[in-house]
């Protein structure tokens, strides 16, 4: 085909790599001369940010133009010949084009490939570089967008910390870090990145390690993900035998990796390869994406500053895995047989850690572990969304989620920053907060809408299609699951918003700081008030993108209104194709059937958690009154009835026991098997000693211990504690068996 | 010539070295032995690599050289030690795993 | 084939050499005198290295000259020097595992020779084609590089673990 209409070099995506040169150079300068600067030192890194965020916006405008380009070249050479291949990729017949009138021909948009090499060994050679596609801009814009407005809400947020400076370095070594795993164009190379990511948020969840509970969740956090590494690290190590297998010369590259696992069959040894790669990365991945059953760290990891949490554990590092499993896809759609539909390892990942997730938000009294939970639970979205073939949603999901959830970390900063001494306990020290902080709390009901799926916000679209897609793609049983955990979402977003915001403030208005997080003397700070315009500012923005984000993606109003603004983003991240370099994928057509259940479940989830709420407080309120009004109203009191049927019994069964029991589950069982994997030896063997040795064993064992003592003896004359006598042994047992494989192989 | 040649007169050597290691009443002599083995080894390499005419038997031997003059080095620092806290180079005398 | 049985004087350099080799190997685990078992394995790794050469594996068989017996053999002669080693041969140096190490010895002889015999009976090696010292380098800097670092540092490290274990305090 001709390129006519294509720009073949276009300097941003060309010079993507200066990206994550930018901050890494920042942070150089920050540690130089951070500590003459003080808290001019921020600048230098809000600087190198907002650089790299016009990079990232060049690059995503001449994607956009490149995408453009190839798809107009497509069109006028006609339909391309794998159409019907890609129709049957799912192997369903219910599964047509998302919209005939656009789609009917997908060209696959090369991505920006540079590359130089790093080093090579003998016959391999490993390359640093970078590949620039559809999603890879996506992410550069995320990444980029929220760091920068975190950067300037660090300004006022973190204002006269002890370590400011180390505080920027961090930061702008953490964008740095992860705009390498973005643009990475081998695995080595994204892994490099991964890990850099996670020592950065060991770094800054421990920001304040005079502390043991923040130093402690930095080492769980730091240890938790690295078990997930530790299968990473064979997959990225399998992903090179990928290739060899298919090709015959081992590669890293992503591009081939994926050309190769696409090409690769079904059958016999490939198809457990791609199976055992896809695995090993899913573990990466349920380690990184705080999925079940690894989640446990990403709630202690709100130890560190809240900007922190917004940057690293809401909108970018955690997604990292998500972005792995887009990035790699073709191996876990081979690999985990996702066209084949059912249940695989993937989706029930994701599907089981969107419901923990959101059962465990329901307990807790501290906002940010609210929506540490709430994280978790919308990471189990975009995993199972990957499980299930929905790959457009997931990465859309990511995209919006990255917008409301910092939109709602950074709300909740300033809430616990201007309105209750710095403390995030939501039943002690918040409350009404609504009339002292108007803006922060209009911010945080659009974030809150935008997560529970409020129609037409960012979050009802983006959820809308992973879970249209997972009924479409014969994942029904993921599809309610998703339904369900959407209307728990609404629930517990609920209780939050209205323990934080309605009712009487709880907190201390004139008392110390009880609860300071750090060594802030704020003066001024007894009554609580609306905050800065440095912390407003990023508010302001992100919930704009909380509310627009979603018309990018919204088969909805492509169906009702019609302009081809509802589909872009698919059609500028998708890589398109015939389905041999890259999965070719299918969108469900659209049906209001999954946009209504939708919002039933959510109003269901929020009517719940209203009546329990609200409700409550104003029965309470007003069953004083009633008492003198009692005898006409006994409408009232059915009323009443029913607000105790819903609270005590549906709302309390939900939120109790459930709740309770996977929080116990949580904390209880997962982290004992956490722990014992770390320190387990010895504790088995204190159980050992404890109860088997010293209680049930100890009648018995007089006669065992003369057996014991007598095999010791006899065999303790072996032991001479001679060098060469032991040497002779273990030579002459490794000649035995070299001898025992040799005559094997000669008589095969 | 045949490859044989130096493949027999290596493993003679390597046997050599296994034997000596096993018998030495010397510290110095038993780390004169592993040096033997190497050396076998390397004959291999070498064998191997003009058998093969690839450059890289070359290479690893040179590789196997260096790390058995690291490995000496270490090694009779160790002995050294072990003389100087026993007054004996004797390995049989460092029986303290005796059961 | 022929050619390789042809090369009369290769093939009787070979044995002369290897015959040296095998006696010094022996006298190297056998002999009483500390001293003489160091010079042994000179005459051992000489050995192998006039080997290299005629396999026209030059740069190797330098190397081992310089490194081998210039340097290791000086190191265990202040080795043996160091831990006051009987010089002359005045007490048997092998132990009373000589019978029970010779079966594992033998076995593995065996199992090495048959193994040899079986796989390389008929390969011959082309003597035509000396590897020159200049391919040596460009594959050593070029594909080998990261494990020459390596094995740079790693002699780093030897040297400081050396010179920490050896220092008297």
């Amino acid at each position: 085909m001709t390129l006519g209409s294509v720009d073949l070099h276009p300097w941003f995506l060309e010079n993507a790599w200066l990206i994550p040169l930018i901050p890494a150079v920042s942070f150089v300068a920050i540690l130089a001369f951070g500590k003459r600067l003080g808290a001019k030192a921020a600048w230098i890194g809000i600087g190198s940010v907002g650089a790299v965020w016009l990079l990232a916006l060049g690059n995503v405008f001449q994607w956009i133009q490149r995408v453009n380009g190839f798809r107009a070249t497509e069109s006028e050479h006609g339909a391309p010949e794998g159409h019907l291949e890609a129709v049957s990729a799912f192997g369903r017949s219910v599964m047509r084009p998302f919209s005939e009138a656009s789609h009917h021909e997908v060209a696959f948009v090369e991505p920006i490939t540079r590359s130089m090499s790093w080093w090579s060994n003998g016959g391999m050679s490993l390359d640093v570089g970078i590949r620039i596609d559809g999603l890879a801009v996506m992410m550069l814009f995320v990444v980029t967008t929220i760091s920068l407005l975190v950067h300037y809400y660090s300004t006022e947020y973190m204002k006269d910390d002890r370590r400011f400076t180390h505080y920027y370095a961090a930061l702008s070594l953490f964008t740095a870090s992860m705009l390498v795993l973005v643009v990475a164009d081998n695995t080595v190379q994204l892994l490099v990145g991964w890990e850099l990511v996670g020592l950065c948020s060991f770094l800054l969840i421990g920001h304040w390690w005079e502390d043991k509970p923040n130093s402690s969740a930095a080492l769980k956090a730091f240890l938790t993900t690295r078990t997930g590494d530790i299968g990473l690290l064979c997959g990225v190590a399998m992903t090179y035998f990928v290739v060899e297998r298919a090709t015959g010369t081992g590669s890293f590259n992503i591009g081939a990796v994926n050309e190769a696992a696409m090409s690769l069959g079904h059958e016999g040894l490939a198809k457990s390869l791609l199976f055992w790669c896809a695995a090993g990365l899913l573990l990466g991945i349920i380690g990184k994406s705080g999925q079940f059953p690894l989640h446990t760290w990403l709630p202690d990891a709100m130890a560190g500053p809240t900007p922190v949490s917004a940057l690293i554990h809401a909108a970018t590092m955690v997604v990292a895995g998500v972005y792995l499993g887009a990035r790699m896809f073709p191996v876990f759609f081979q690999g985990f047989d996702i066209a084949g539909g059912g249940v695989n390892l993937m989706a029930a990942v994701g599907g089981i850690t969107v419901i923990i997730g959101a059962g465990l938000a329901f307990v807790q009294r501290d906002i940010k572990k609210v929506l540490a939970y709430s994280t978790i639970s919308q990471l189990g979205y975009m995993v199972m969304a990957l499980g299930v073939g929905a790959w457009s949603a997931a990465i859309f999901h990511l995209f919006t989620h990255a917008f409301f959830k910092a939109n709602l970390f950074l709300g909740a900063g300033s809430v616990s920053h201007s309105g209750a001494h710095h403390s995030f306990d939501m039943v002690d020290d918040m409350g009404g907060l609504r009339k002292y902080m108007p803006k922060t709390f209009a911010t945080f009901m659009i974030g809150t809408a935008a997560l529970s799926g409020f129609p037409l916000l960012a979050g009802f679209f983006s959820k809308d299609e992973i879970l249209a897609t997972a009924g479409h793609n014969g994942f029904e049983f993921f599809m309610y699951l998703g339904f369900i955990g959407g209307g728990m979402t609404a629930a517990y977003m609920t209780r939050c918003v209205w323990l934080t915001f309605f009712g009487e403030y709880r907190g201390r208005k004139h008392a110390a700081h009880g609860h300071d997080e750090h060594s802030h003397d704020d003066n001024g700070h007894t009554e609580p008030h609306e905050s800065t315009f440095p912390i407003l500012m990023p508010l302001y923005v992100l919930s704009f993108m909380s509310v627009f984000a979603g018309i990018l993606f919204a088969p909805m109003l492509k169906d009702t209104i019609g302009s081809s603004i509802f589909s872009k983003f698919p059609e500028w991240v998708e890589p398109g194709g015939d389905g041999s370099l890259f999965v070719s994928f299918i969108h469900p057509e659209f049906s209001w059937k999954d946009p209504l259940l939708a919002t039933l479940f959510a109003a269901v989830g929020f009517g719940l958690s209203y009546l329990f709420f609200w409700k409550k407080a104003f029965m309470q309120d007003a069953t004083q009154k009633n008492k003198a009004l009692r005898q006409g109203k006994t409408f009232l009191e059915n009323k009443y009835y029913l607000d105790h049927l819903y609270t005590d019994i549906i709302v309390g069964s939900v939120k109790g026991p459930i709740a309770r029991g996977a929080y116990w589950v949580n904390q209880n069982i997962i982290d004992a098997v956490l722990r014992l994997t770390g320190g387990g030896v010895r504790k088995v063997g204190q159980f050992t000693y404890d109860v088997l040795d010293q209680k049930a064993v100890d009648g018995v064992p007089n006669g065992l211990a003369a057996i014991t003592g007598a095999a010791g003896g006899s065999t303790r004359n072996v032991q001479t504690g001679r060098l060469q006598e032991y040497a002779l042994l273990i030579l002459s047992g490794t000649v035995v068996l070299g001898g025992m494989v040799a005559a094997l192989v000669w008589a095969s | 010539m045949y490859l044989n040649q130096f493949l027999l007169l290596s493993a003679f050597l390597f046997c050599a070295g296994f034997y000596g290691v096993l018998t030495r009443k010397h510290s110095v002599l038993v780390l004169m032995s592993i040096e033997l083995m190497l050396a076998a080894v390397n004959l291999n390499f070498v064998a191997f690599g003009a058998f093969r005419a690839d450059v890289v038997g070359q290479v690893f031997a040179l590789f196997v050289l260096t790390i058995a003059a690291a490995e000496v080095g270490v090694g009779l620092a160790i002995v050294l030690l072990i003389y100087r806290n026993l007054k004996s180079s004797n390995p049989d005398d460092l029986d303290t795993l005796k059961g | 084939m022929l050619g390789a049985q042809l090369l009369v004087a290769e093939n009787a350099f070979f044995y002369v050499i290897a015959a040296v080799m095998a006696y010094g190997a022996i006298r190297v685990v056998t002999t009483n005198n500390i001293v003489h078992a160091a010079l042994y394995l000179v005459v051992v790794l000489a050995g192998g290295a006039a080997q290299y050469l005629l396999l026209g594996q030059e740069f190797v068989a330098w190397v081992q000259v310089i490194v081998y017996i210039g340097a290791v053999i000086v190191l265990f002669l202040f080795g043996i020097m160091l831990t006051r080693a009987p010089m002359k041969a005045e007490e048997k140096l092998t132990n009373d595992l000589r019978g029970a190490a010779l079966i594992p010895t033998g076995l593995l002889a065996a199992i090495l020779a048959t193994l040899c015999l079986d796989a390389f009976s008929d390969k011959t090696v082309d003597l035509v084609s000396p590897i020159r010292t200049k391919a040596v380098t460009s594959a050593i800097f070029r594909g080998y590089l990261v494990p020459f670092e390596v094995v740079g540092v790693l002699l780093l490290g030897a040297l400081i673990g050396a010179v920490v274990l050896a220092r008297r305090d």
